[in-house]
């Protein structure tokens, strides 16, 4: 079992633990809002010596903290996991903990915005509420029927799997926020709280699909989708979001699921 | 201001709040006051599993776990609080799946169970598989869950409210203050009964798992109105975290087969723990990987890491139980966990100690006295289950069974009782904070005083201790803190002032790094994550015993620590060595 790993090193592992790292000069353009001081947003350039392999937010943290303190944005968990800090970085959604400067095109200035489709309140803080009433409105819990069994319920590893991608759901929001029909119409359930129907409609334990089906198949509901793959394109889970919606699309028809 | 009443109001909103919800909620009226949109607590950063006895995968009772749990935490557990956890853990677990948690399964459909460093076979005889999970990701299926199920009861959440003050009024609970971060509004929430929920302190540490956020708020509040904070220097270190980043990587990974390795390739820790090997417990793990980097066998040009190996792991496998944490590798690192070890060395991760409370979740004023009306359950609280060491998978069981616990004794305690008086201008003491941050016009920024603190942290009280160092430690909060006093801000507004808010996160980190440094600096011997090099043995006659540690304020406004000592509750097991 003691096999040498030494002999293994990669380019990729001996980069990764080079010492010493160059930092560059970076500029982020931020668009910046406060309605306390002004009523329109306006694009502010800092100029940072980062590392190419920190994080966005990294640089943003350090803009807040040796810069410009009013600067303004949520950031929980830092490693893409916790879903607070999506934004709209060179005009795609990503979440700011999970993209690495060298990966946004430095040499140029890297543009940071808040996503699109909800009220900007500060900087790049959103109004998540409509986002969240989206998600409560697809009944997101596991509903059943009968008699509880005394222990767990039996679920196969293929029924398991067959609804694993979209319980990897972070409540983001990257994906409905990179959604032209959520941008234009904003009754749009939107990506987000399909995805997590679609989590509850192809879990086998579920008794409830019929009722999510008919909530989705309202009039804002996943007809509107026009299938642009934004969704699955922003998403840092890897969620794939179009073909989730597909699904359910689907089973509205076949009644299967 | 605005004043609301509740009967029952939980402070915090990760796994142990929102458990507590469910059940307070179906009792009591109830509020959530929650820093986070509740899904961005750290409960989702949780990866490796949650163990309950439930022998679906191969033999396996509570009472192993409880041993497993006893010895874990080095015999500073309380023994009836650990079996209450592992007996109760089974129904959490499958209180867990019946409300939809999507857990991997066995072939016969049950849910499947793995490995986990420290818990073991019969009382130490060979690694057992009890780790209930949801591939890589059991703690945020968990959050998930948990917040499904605070939508599907109606629980009232208030987002992005900041609890500033806990009130108490002749000896009760009387509710809470809390700072509204949308408008800068200061509320008061009057409550028969308060739950504090709200995490851990990771933050004052430099290389840590933890998340921006977990600053200490509920420890730093009960500490300041004078409320015991129980075995502070008790701060675990997890062995595997992203180089430099102290991102987490599982547990779960040396459970699925994973291999800790030095320079020279070698799995090291067959010397240091025989049986267990890379599945000792995390203190003995976090040590032994300090002491191959001290011996010169660390790795990379500074030689001051080593590997996590999974090289020799089947792709398929990686996939399928550990997706995320080779994403992190990936993403972070750019490296291929199929064919490169990953640099990793050991994280801040969790707080052992906290608000003390008794089984119910009611929170102790003294070594035998509660507050009546206020409750506490999971990383704030220490109950105590961990003791000295808290056991992989432990803390989402804590905040499942304690959560529940707390949520209920909550509810039922308001529902027999009125609400207490508020204090005159209840507010008084918080806005005179937030007054005094936000018209500060000194010259000491948050950021510098913060990055200094988890630098000294970091060198001074981390995996190895000593005297001299917990002393520089001590010299250096204090420091620190004369400095806070001129701390000043740039945002002066009212809406989502997140400077302000660091401001106030870096006050409560530094009243709590005091406290971590002046009781490790007194327990002068060795004792699961709390190692001190110049008394490297446990001392069961002189140190048994919880640390209660209180903030004194002297008449010119000075603080400083008084020391106490709570004994052990000790059941069916007596301290013996501890080898893995």
């Amino acid at each position: 079992m003691s096999t040498p790993t030494v002999e293994k090193h990669s380019a990729a592992l001996d980069a990764a633990e080079a010492g010493g790292t160059e930092l560059i000069t970076v500029t982020l353009r931020i668009r910046r809002f406060n309605p306390e001081e002004h009523a329109d947003p306006v694009w502010v350039d800092y100029q940072l010596e980062m590392d190419p392999k920190e994080r966005v937010l990294d640089a943003l943290n350090k803009v807040k903290w040796e810069q410009d303190g009013t600067l303004t944005y949520r950031r929980s968990c830092a490693h893409g996991i916790c879903g607070s800090d999506a934004m709209r970085i060179n005009g795609r959604n990503r979440l700011a903990c999970k993209t690495l400067i060298k990966d946004v095109n430095p040499e140029k200035p890297i543009t940071v915005e808040a996503i699109k489709g909800l009220a900007v309140l500060k900087d790049l803080i959103v109004d998540m509420d409509p986002f969240f009433q989206a998600y409560k409105d697809v009944m997101p819990f596991l509903i059943t029927e009968g008699n509880q069994p005394t222990r767990e319920r039996l679920q196969s590893a293929e029924e398991r799997e067959r609804f694993d991608d979209t319980t990897k759901c972070i409540l983001c929001a990257a994906c409905t926020s990179s959604c032209p029909v959520f941008w234009n119409d904003g009754q749009y359930f939107g990506p987000a709280a399909i995805v997590n129907a679609h989590r509850f409609i192809f879990d086998s334990r579920d008794d409830a699909a019929e009722q999510r089906l008919e909530i989705l198949n309202d009039r804002e509901g996943v007809w509107r989708c026009r299938t642009t793959f934004n969704c699955s394109e922003a998403c840092p889970r890897g969620i794939e979001v179009t073909k989730a919606i597909q699904e359910v699309k689907r089973a509205l028809v076949t009644r299967r699921f | 201001m605005q004043i609301h009443q509740y009967d029952t109001v939980i402070v915090g909103a990760g796994g142990a709040g929102m458990r507590a919800a469910i059940e307070s909620t179906q009792r009591s009226r109830t509020a959530v006051l929650t820093k986070l949109y509740p899904t961005r607590s750290h409960t989702g950063a949780a990866q490796g599993g949650m163990c309950a006895a439930l022998a679906n995968v191969e033999e396996d009772n509570w009472e192993w776990h409880t041993f497993d749990t006893v010895k874990g935490g080095d015999y500073l557990v309380d023994q009836d609080a650990a079996e209450i956890m592992c007996k109760e853990a089974i129904d959490a677990v499958l209180d867990l799946e019946k409300m939809g948690l999507p857990f991997s399964r066995t072939e016969q459909g049950r849910i499947d169970q793995r490995r986990f460093g420290g818990h073991s076979r019969n009382h130490g005889e060979a690694p057992v598989r009890r780790s209930c999970y949801a591939a890589d990701r059991t703690g945020h299926m968990i959050l998930q869950t948990l917040f499904q199920n605070c939508v599907k009861h109606g629980v009232e959440f208030f987002n992005e409210f900041y609890v500033l003050d806990l009130l108490i009024n002749e000896g009760k609970t009387a509710g809470v203050v809390a700072y509204e971060l949308a408008t800068g509004e200061i509320h008061v929430f009057q409550a028969k009964a308060v739950v504090f929920a709200s995490g851990g302190t990771g933050k004052m540490f430099k290389v840590t798992s933890n998340a921006h956020t977990l600053t200490g708020d509920g420890q730093a509040v009960a500490l300041r109105r004078g409320l015991p904070l129980e075995d502070m220097e008790f701060f675990q270190f997890h062995p595997t975290g992203i180089w430099r980043m102290g991102i987490l990587l599982t547990e779960g990974a040396r459970g699925e087969g994973g291999i800790l390795r030095n320079k020279d390739g070698e799995r090291f820790m067959e010397r240091y723990a025989p049986v267990m090997k890379d599945l000792a417990s995390r203190d003995v793990c976090s040590r032994a990987i300090y002491s191959e980097i001290r011996a010169g066998r660390g790795c990379g040009p500074d030689g001051d890491h080593v590997y996590l190996d999974l090289t020799h792991l089947p792709p398929e496998q990686l996939d399928a139980k550990l997706p995320d944490i080779t994403e992190f590798a990936r993403t972070y690192l750019g490296i291929e966990p199929y064919t490169d070890p990953i640099p990793i060395q050991p994280t801040a991760h969790y707080a052992m100690g906290g608000i003390p409370t008794n089984v119910e979740g009611e929170v102790l004023a003294n070594n035998t006295d509660i507050i009546p009306g206020l409750y506490a359950a999971g990383e704030v609280a220490c109950v105590s289950v961990h003791g000295a060491n808290r056991l992989g998978t432990n803390s989402l069981l804590d905040i499942n069974v304690f959560g529940r616990r707390a949520g209920i004794a909550a509810a039922e305690y308001a529902d027999k009782s009125g609400y207490v008086e508020l204090p005159a201008n209840p507010a008084e003491k918080v806005e005179a904070m937030i007054d005094g941050l936000r018209e500060s016009t000194g010259t000491e920024s948050v950021a510098q005083i913060r990055k200094e603190l988890q630098e000294s942290m970091d060198a001074n009280a981390s995996v190895y201790r000593t005297g001299d160092t917990l002393k520089q430690a001590v010299t250096d909060i204090a420091a620190l803190k004369e400095r806070y006093k001129n701390v000043a801000i740039q945002d002066k507004g009212m809406r989502y002032n997140t400077d302000l808010l660091e401001a106030v996160e870096l006050g409560n980190l530094l009243d709590l790094a005091e406290v971590l440094a002046v009781s490790a600096l007194a327990r002068e011997e060795s004792r699961g994550g709390h190692y001190r090099e110049d008394f490297p043995t446990r001392d069961d006659v002189k140190f048994m015993q919880h640390t209660m540690a209180y903030q004194e304020v002297a008449a010119d406004g000075t603080t400083s620590i008084r020391l106490d000592y709570k004994p052990v509750v000790t059941t069916r097991y007596q301290p013996m060595e501890r080898k893995y």
